[in-house]
């Protein structure tokens, strides 16, 4: 605080400030009369209250006694006469409740009693899990649609192409999206039992990610792979789907795929095995 | 004049002004790093103020509307009501958009706040005996900040918050024993249930902000009552508070700063964009958008899902799902320890003491070590969250950048933990002033010379203009 015109210069500063801050007050005004925009509410809002702000700032720092002010700490310990105090003051009101000791244990009862009796209405809050997340939508002979209804018939796809199916009647339904890829049929190597699952070279994967439920969106033909964009697990489509890289441990569920008379693809049943991310009674399919 | 009457009705009626008038004189003490935990409680004002606005608006339905509003875009999509309704606050609410990104930015920037002040607490051991339970109640309030944060963010139902549900569903459903039920009863059903958002809503606007305020109040009325710490310095004693009186100079600074942060964080919410859901479109439980990363307070669980490897992991005849490790245990563990802290540091090297003037970082070598080498820890994995975004930035395998992180993940913590260790031995041993002007040798030397003991600060008489009475406060008892 050297010399006045220091001062007059921070004094100026203040005004200024609180000068700009009413400015803009007025300026934010005005915009959202007219609408408001979004980019200039924001400068203006800025200004308005960071001046105001610094104004403060400025003040508190020149114009306010600046100390250091110095106070002093007392103990956040009680004496020994304070606790000794509180103990007989607590057990003054405690010793009547223990004489009656069979009233305190009932009191127990009841309340325990009550405890229990809260927490049942915790089992509104969801149905039990059951054996919904075993299945799906997924029966013998559901056509495969797509999400706008369509039935998908055989010659639908070309080698390399890729779409995402659902049941027919449920179309969008989330544990049941299906992701229907056509590869060449020489290329196939089905797993033991699954030699009948993929006609004319249609492969069918659940296209809920084993690791944590994301959809595998991402399919790459050259290589068939499937990529999950959340945690970039990569699955291999010619080799049941088997995680290749990435956290997911286990393969994509296969759907077993026909073709019916018709020419349209179904599903030949639900999937068999749990699709998505895995969880506790997980193996005790049934 | 009108001051002097309300405050003598007041007065009437409650006998404060012996109260009121030691608060007035109350010496807070002055240090940039005291400003943080400021920084988030005034983040936790914008908050409020913008959220309440924003709730106005908000619907949580989740019946299926065609959109109608004035983003051309959209127009004539079904989406759910919930995402309907944000779209509209941002684009035919008048000044909408503002409040909306003004408070998500906030909301990053709470955390953030709360982050730092909890590294400033915790490297200055702030948390020390008699302020275990502020501690205590602190990393509370960040377990709720990022609570707070995940369930708000998930409310618009865009297709990026629903992949984000998604996985926190997974999350649930991994836990072992009782995950199915807890993913059940907590998201009302199996995946995705119509009941969701609308549990988000109470949990975001009712539950975690009346929790948030009630410890607020707690933490703030134990810092009143047991006087905020100070850094050694002349004057400043363990007995002493040396600083600036709360009335004036100190309200005028710290209103100053509210309206600081409140102009910066409006400023954000009208130039720069944050979370534009109308972008990622409605939710739609078969689509994902990619890259998908959550808001950054949740990038270290995110990192650690998507590096945490392929192991198959069995106990009591079952399988152990993947995401337990990564997103439940690291998780629990992280917050145990962090509650846990004050006490641990207690019994391993702690003597009863009282403590309230701070240490600096290079006092206690190895719990800035410790710290470093675990906030180096969590840096990695909050890198580690953007491996497919580093893979395509530098046009490497993305599986190369995961195994890197996972080598970051183990090699990074312990090397910045001793390097930090031996910075601070150095610059303890050596008494420079400042880490730039210690000796190389010193940095690389073992210490062996024996340490020198910094002069202890005296309590001598220091810069001190003008002294208060020390009695004004009313002793509890």
């Amino acid at each position: 605080m050297n010399g006045r015109p220091e001062r007059r210069f921070q004094q100026g500063l203040v005004n200024a400030s609180f000068a700009a801050s009413a400015a803009a007050s007025i300026g934010l005004a005005v915009v959202y009369v007219r609408g408001g925009q979004p980019q200039l509410e924001g400068a203006l809002l800025l200004v308005a209250l960071g001046a105001m702000g610094v104004g403060l700032i400025v003040w508190a720092k020149r114009f306010l006694p600046p100390g250091p002010f110095v106070q002093e700490r007392h103990p956040l310990s009680s004496t020994r006469r304070e606790r000794e105090a509180f103990a007989r003051g607590f057990e003054r009101g405690a010793r009547p409740i223990e004489r009656r000791t069979f009233m305190a244990k009932m009191l127990g009862l009841a309340l325990g009693a009550f405890g229990v009796a809260a927490i049942f209405p915790i089992r509104s809050l969801g149905p039990s899990p059951g054996r919904s997340l075993f299945r799906t939508a997924w029966r013998r002979g559901s056509r495969l649609i797509t999400p706008d209804g369509t039935p998908v018939t055989v010659d639908r796809l070309n080698v390399g192409g890729v779409l995402t199916v659902f049941p027919e009647g449920s179309p969008g339904r989330a544990d049941s999206q299906t992701l229907l890829i056509r590869v060449d049929p020489s290329q196939l190597q089905p797993l033991p039992g699954r030699g009948t699952w993929s006609p004319q070279g249609y492969l069918a994967y659940s296209k809920i990610c084993t690791h944590a439920g994301c959809p595998v969106g991402l399919y790459e033909a050259e290589t068939n792979r499937l990529f999950c964009p959340c945690h970039q697990s990569v699955f291999d489509a010619i080799d049941g789907a088997r995680p290749i890289d990435g956290p997911a441990t286990r393969p994509l569920p296969q759907l077993p795929l026909e073709v019916d008379e018709a020419g349209f693809l179904q599903a030949q049943s639900d999937y068999q095995e749990p699709v998505g991310p895995e969880f506790w009674n997980f193996g005790s399919v049934g | 004049m009108i001051v002097k009457r309300i405050a003598r009705w007041f007065d009437d009626r409650l006998a404060a002004s012996s109260f009121a008038s030691s608060a007035l004189n109350k010496v807070f003490p002055d240090h940039w790093s005291f400003m943080l935990g400021e920084v988030a409680l005034y983040c936790l004002v914008v908050l409020i103020l913008t959220g309440t606005y924003l709730a106005f608006f908000f619907s949580t339905g989740t019946h299926e509307v065609i959109y109608r509003g004035s983003y051309a875009p959209l127009r004539g999509a079904h989406m759910s009501e919930a995402y309907a309704s944000v779209v509209k606050i941002s684009f035919d609410v008048r000044a909408g958009m503002v409040m909306r990104q003004t408070h998500h930015w906030a909301a990053d920037v709470f955390v953030a706040a709360i982050v730092v002040h909890l590294m400033r607490i915790f490297f200055t051991g702030a948390f020390r005996r008699p302020r275990e339970i502020n501690w205590l109640i602190g990393v509370t309030l960040l377990l709720l900040g990022i609570l707070n944060g995940f369930t708000g963010y998930s409310l618009p139902d865009d297709l990026l918050s629903g992949t984000g549900l998604r996985i926190a569903y997974s999350i649930a459903l991994s836990v072992p024993f009782v995950g199915t039920w807890l993913a059940f009863l907590a998201f009302g059903g199996e995946f995705p249930s119509d009941q969701i958002i609308h549990r988000l809503f109470i949990i975001h606007v009712m539950i975690v902000p009346a929790l948030l305020v009630a410890l607020v109040s707690v933490h703030l009325a134990l810092i009143w009552h047991q006087k905020h710490t100070q850094f050694p310095g002349r004057g400043r004693t363990e007995t002493n508070v040396v600083g600036s009186t709360l009335w004036p100079t100190y309200t005028a600074k710290s209103v100053g700063l509210f309206l600081a942060i409140a102009g910066v964080l409006a400023a954000l919410g009208g130039l720069a964009q944050i979370n534009p859901v109308w972008l990622y479109g409605p939710f739609d439980p078969s689509s994902v958008s990619s890259p998908a990363q959550p808001d950054w307070y949740l990038g270290w669980i995110e990192g650690a899902l998507r590096i945490f490897p392929r192991w198959e992991i069995r106990g009591f005849g079952h399988v152990i799902p993947n995401p337990f490790f990564p997103a439940v245990l690291l998780p629990g563990m992280t917050f145990m320890i962090l509650y846990a802290w004050p006490f641990l540091e207690e019994r391993f090297a702690g003597h009863g003491l009282v403590h309230n003037l701070l240490d600096r970082p290079r006092d206690r070598p190895v719990r800035t070590g410790i710290g470093a080498g675990a906030f180096a820890f969590y840096g990695v994995l909050f890198f580690a969250a953007s491996n497919d975004v580093i893979a395509r930035l530098f046009h490497v395998s993305v599986s190369g950048v995961t195994w890197t992180f996972r080598i970051l993940t183990v090699a990074v913590p312990p090397v910045v933990g001793f390097v930090m260790y031996r910075a601070m031995r150095a610059l303890s041993e050596s008494g420079a002033p400042g880490f730039l002007e210690v000796p190389f040798r010193a940095v690389l030397g073992n210490g062996r010379r024996g340490r020198q003991v910094p002069p202890e600060p005296e309590a001598e008489p220091g810069p001190v203009t003008e002294e208060l009475e020390p009695a004004a406060e009313p002793e509890t008892g």
